[in-house]
């Protein structure tokens, strides 16, 4: 149902690696509008996921009974969902609110369980881990399978923050063969181990996670990540030696490669070997020159050379490093400038963007953007990413509500034609439909008359109620002609009285015999009637829902449209004072960055022009002393031969002098290729840029 | 020199940090941070005002007709295409991008369309094109009888699973 999603984020004080949760998959639907919402969430449009699903919750809480909705089986699901997509849309403060609302109610232990992790998780992210211990402590009984080695990491990441290092230690052993979170458990591990003064301990955890295998990128970096801290680790307990081993683990496509192969020149150096401090010096060298690794290791390059004594070398590469600097600097001056522009935050939202999940990543490639490859450290920080995200929500909402405000103008228009279709035509449909209502109602009394007299009869036996009309005229004649002849006692024979005798036997002999199967008819001709009167009834309340329709098509919209846009336009105003200062703090934070780029870089430059001017003085030194033993060479020669003192001012042949420093500069070439078995191919580039190299400096040296 | 190199570094860095904590502070971030989570809060709840407004003008509750579309196979099949039809005109006829298609794929329904109907019967036709897993497009056609009455109305055509029928739908009313 969740799953931990691989996106890691290092925490930049404790070294704490932590994973995200979000909701991976749609249970089996009892709303089709939450399966709507979900549409939206998987798709990371979280605006349209939580507005969606909060209508649907809203629907659902108003309803009379909401226990008899089917959505009542989902509905913790469905809370924990908005929750879920609230946090993914930034929204922590109600995300929090929302789970707390389930944490304090009455549901089911387990559920409570549940949520509490998920708001302990919210306020760790937010850097809260004491309220988020807090909160785990109100966790009872067991979590939910699917949540066990979730609530445990979460246990031991707080605690790491709170510095029980102990407590930390204790959970993560006890997940610590667990297939979730593979990587992650050893490498917190090993920092609490070290935090808790456990130094080997956790140098063992950490030796173990860099040495994993596994095609994952998350782990692979993690990997990467583990042997840099340990190598940095070795170096600060200075152990050079062993700090290299670590820096070699270290890949050289990773995130963290330039680190690694800056520090394993330092390693180097912390050796004395300044010619294996520049195998991996060399290869930074040649990567992207924005990056910080590659800009010092632009002064360590020829430092090394310094200390090798190639102050040729030396001297070409401070040069270079200086010529790089300066324009270097001139591009930091340009993205400053181009920042306070405004290009950056149009770059930002950029409808490109939208489409491109990576966006933020992929600035950098971006041509309108060179500023971001300076600023990819900053870029991946949370404050910023988080004003950078901030700001790209706040545009999409404030389009949100210009196609709001444009959308209420066209439902005015539209209200106003219908009512000018409608109110011309109402007052007609009104009068035919009252005449049509009246006709209706007599119809339905008639009905409602016949169906009390079928009931009656079922109660006490009325055979003279369903006698036919033909029946009913008969009795009455013989009625009247006994009336008659009551008057008239001398037509009164008894032959007449004993005939209509039989005649009145006849009629209720014909009544009362035929009464059960009129009874039948009479209910089967009831049941028609139904028929009819239901389909009447059906098109009765068409009808009057279609009248009262089109008359609440366009009545009682002005007030409410009126209403709506004054609050849009409220909101835009907001919004649009949010933008600003969002705006602000991030161009503030990418300037101070490049500012920061700059100035380090103007450091550098004026670093390396002093350590040129000591490399020309150095070498010249070198050349003097050079000639000076050639000179005393030559004097000692010319005193063996001829047996006389040897002289003190010998002017200098500049042609003789450059030999020595070819045969120097000859003898570097073996040193720099003088390199280990694994960056063999980078040894062959590196060579051969150093036998590039070699000519000039000769050059340089002689001049 | 190698300490001076490390030390020159060092500095640079603390003295650039210090600059930078003094211009953005982390509760500047923060005080903007809750603004916008405020303001967010405050145009979902319009939005929901909005929504509702929207629906009642456009869809009245007595004619309102919506038609979803699903995966039922979680993996497999890859949609392409989907056009729905009422009374032989065309609806709705959407391409499928990855993004919607994975969404899908993990369960989610998309509403394809919102409309109006008279109440009684009408016939939907609903084609799709599709990829099974080793790449094969076919089409499929069906259609189904709408039976519309007073209240809101709401299909939903599964594609695939074990409910469905001959061409691989399956409908349900909500």
């Amino acid at each position: 149902m969740f799953r931990k999603l691989a996106i890691i984020l290092f925490s930049l004080y404790s070294g704490i690696v932590s994973a995200e949760n979000t909701i991976d998959e749609a249970p089996d639907l009892t709303d089709i509008f939450y399966g709507e919402s979900l549409f939206y969430a998987f798709q990371e449009k979280h605006f349209d996921a939580i507005s969606k699903l909060d209508a649907e919750l809203g629907q659902f809480y108003n309803l009379d009974d909401p226990t008899l909705d089917p959505f009542t089986q989902q509905i913790n699901h469905a809370e924990f969902s908005v929750g879920s997509f609230e946090l993914a849309y930034r929204m922590h403060q109600r995300a929090g609110r929302a789970i707390r609302a389930v944490l304090e109610s009455n549901l089911d232990q387990t559920i409570r369980n549940e949520a509490a992790y998920r708001l302990a998780k919210i306020l760790y992210q937010k850097n809260q881990p004491v309220n988020a211990l807090d909160i785990l402590l109100k966790i009872k009984g067991d979590m939910a399978e699917d949540l066990r080695v979730d609530e445990i990491y979460l246990r031991a990441q707080v605690y790491i923050s709170t510095g029980d290092f102990n407590k930390a230690i204790q959970l993560l052993k006890s997940i610590e063969n667990e297939e979730k979170y593979e990587g992650y458990i050893l490498y917190n591990l090993g920092i609490a181990h070290i935090q808790n003064a456990e130094e080997k301990k956790g140098i063992a955890a950490l030796d173990k996670v860099g040495k994993m295998s596994s095609s994952e990128k998350g782990v692979l970096a993690l990997k990467d990540k583990a042997n840099l801290t340990l190598a940095n680790r070795m170096l600060e307990n200075g152990s050079p030696q062993l700090a290299k081993q670590y820096f070699s683990r270290v890949r050289l496509n990773g995130p963290f490669a330039n680190r690694a192969l800056l520090g394993s020149g330092w390693a180097n150096v912390s050796l004395g070997n300044f010619k294996k401090a520049l195998v991996p010096w060399r290869i930074l060298h040649e990567r992207g020159v924005t990056n910080e690794a590659v800009q010092e290791s632009m002064l360590a390059v020829p430092y090394a050379y310094g200390q090798l004594n190639y102050f040729g070398q030396a001297a070409l590469a401070y040069g270079k490093a200086m010529d790089n600097f300066g324009s270097e600097i001139d591009r930091l001056e340009m993205s400053i400038k181009s920042v306070r522009e405004g290009k950056f935050i149009k770059a930002i939202v950029d409808k490109e963007g939208e489409r491109d999940k990576n966006w933020l990543h992929n600035l950098r490639y971006r041509p309108e953007t060179p500023e971001t490859r300076y600023i990819m450290s900053l870029m991946a920080s949370n404050d910023f990413q988080q004003s950078l995200h901030n700001y790209r929500d706040m545009d999409e909402l404030k389009n949100r509500l210009e196609y709001w405000l444009s959308s209420l103008d066209v439902y005015v228009e539209l209200i106003e034609l219908r009512r000018r279709y409608y109110e011309p035509l109402l007052p007609v449909v009104e009068k035919q439909f009252k005449k049509l209502d009246a006709r209706i109602r007599l119809r339905m009394e008639q009905r409602e008359r016949l169906d009390q007299r079928l009931k009656a009869i079922v109660i006490s036996r009325r055979p003279d109620y369903l006698a036919t009309a033909a029946e009913r005229g008969y009795k009455d004649k013989l009625d009247r002609i006994e009336l008659y002849l009551s008057k008239r006692p001398g037509q009164y024979t008894s032959e007449v009285k004993a005939r209509i005798s039989r005649l009145k036997g006849v009629l209720h002999w014909q009544i009362n015999n035929a009464y059960d199967e009129r009874l039948t008819n009479a209910y089967k001709q009831m049941k028609q009637l139904d028929v009819y009167i239901d389909k009447l009834n059906e098109t009765y309340q068409s009808f009057v829902r279609t009248r009262q329709a089109a008359t609440q098509s366009y009545e009682g919209y002005g007030i409410p449209i009126r209403q709506l846009k004054t609050k849009i336009q409220a909101r835009q105003q907001k919004i649009k004072g949010i933008m600003a200062r969002q705006a602000k703090l991030i161009e503030t934070m990418a300037v101070n960055e490049l500012e920061r780029r700059r100035n380090q870089l103007e450091e550098y430059q004026i670093k390396a022009r002093f350590a040129l001017a000591e490399s020309y003085d150095r070498a010249t030194k070198k050349q003097e002393k050079v000639e000076e033993e050639r000179i005393r060479k030559q004097q000692e020669e010319e005193k063996a031969l001829k047996g006389v003192a040897p002289l003190e001012d010998t002017p200098v042949d500049n042609q003789q002098g450059e030999a020595p420093n070819k045969e120097a500069a000859n003898k570097q070439q073996p040193a720099i290729e003088n390199k280990t078995e694994e960056n063999k191919t980078e040894e062959n580039k590196s060579g051969k840029n150093e036998a590039d190299n070699t000519t000039p400096e000769v050059e340089g040296e002689a001049q | 020199m190698f300490k001076l190199i490390r030390g020159l570094l060092a500095a640079t860095l603390l003295a650039s940090s210090a600059v930078h904590a003094a211009d953005v502070t982390k509760e500047q971030i923060k005080g903007l941070d809750e603004q916008v989570q405020d303001i967010k809060k405050d145009v979902i709840n319009l939005t929901a005002d909005l929504l509702q407004l929207e629906e009642k003008l456009l869809y009245p509750s007595n004619s309102q007709f919506a038609i979803f579309v699903s995966l039922a196979e979680k993996d497999g099949l890859r949609l392409d295409a989907v056009q729905i039809k009422l009374e032989n005109k065309v609806l709705a006829h959407h391409l499928y991008t990855f993004r919607e298609l994975e969404a899908m794929q993990k369960g989610g329904v998309q509403k394809i369309y919102t409309g109006n109907v008279k109440t009684g019967e009408h016939k939907l036709e609903i084609s799709y094109a599709a990829r099974s897993s080793g790449g094969d497009v076919s089409r499929h056609t069906d259609s189904y009888t709408l039976k519309k009455g007073v209240g809101p109305k709401f299909v939903e055509i599964k594609i695939g699973g074990p409910g469905a029928n001959s061409q691989g739908l399956e409908f349900k009313d909500w």
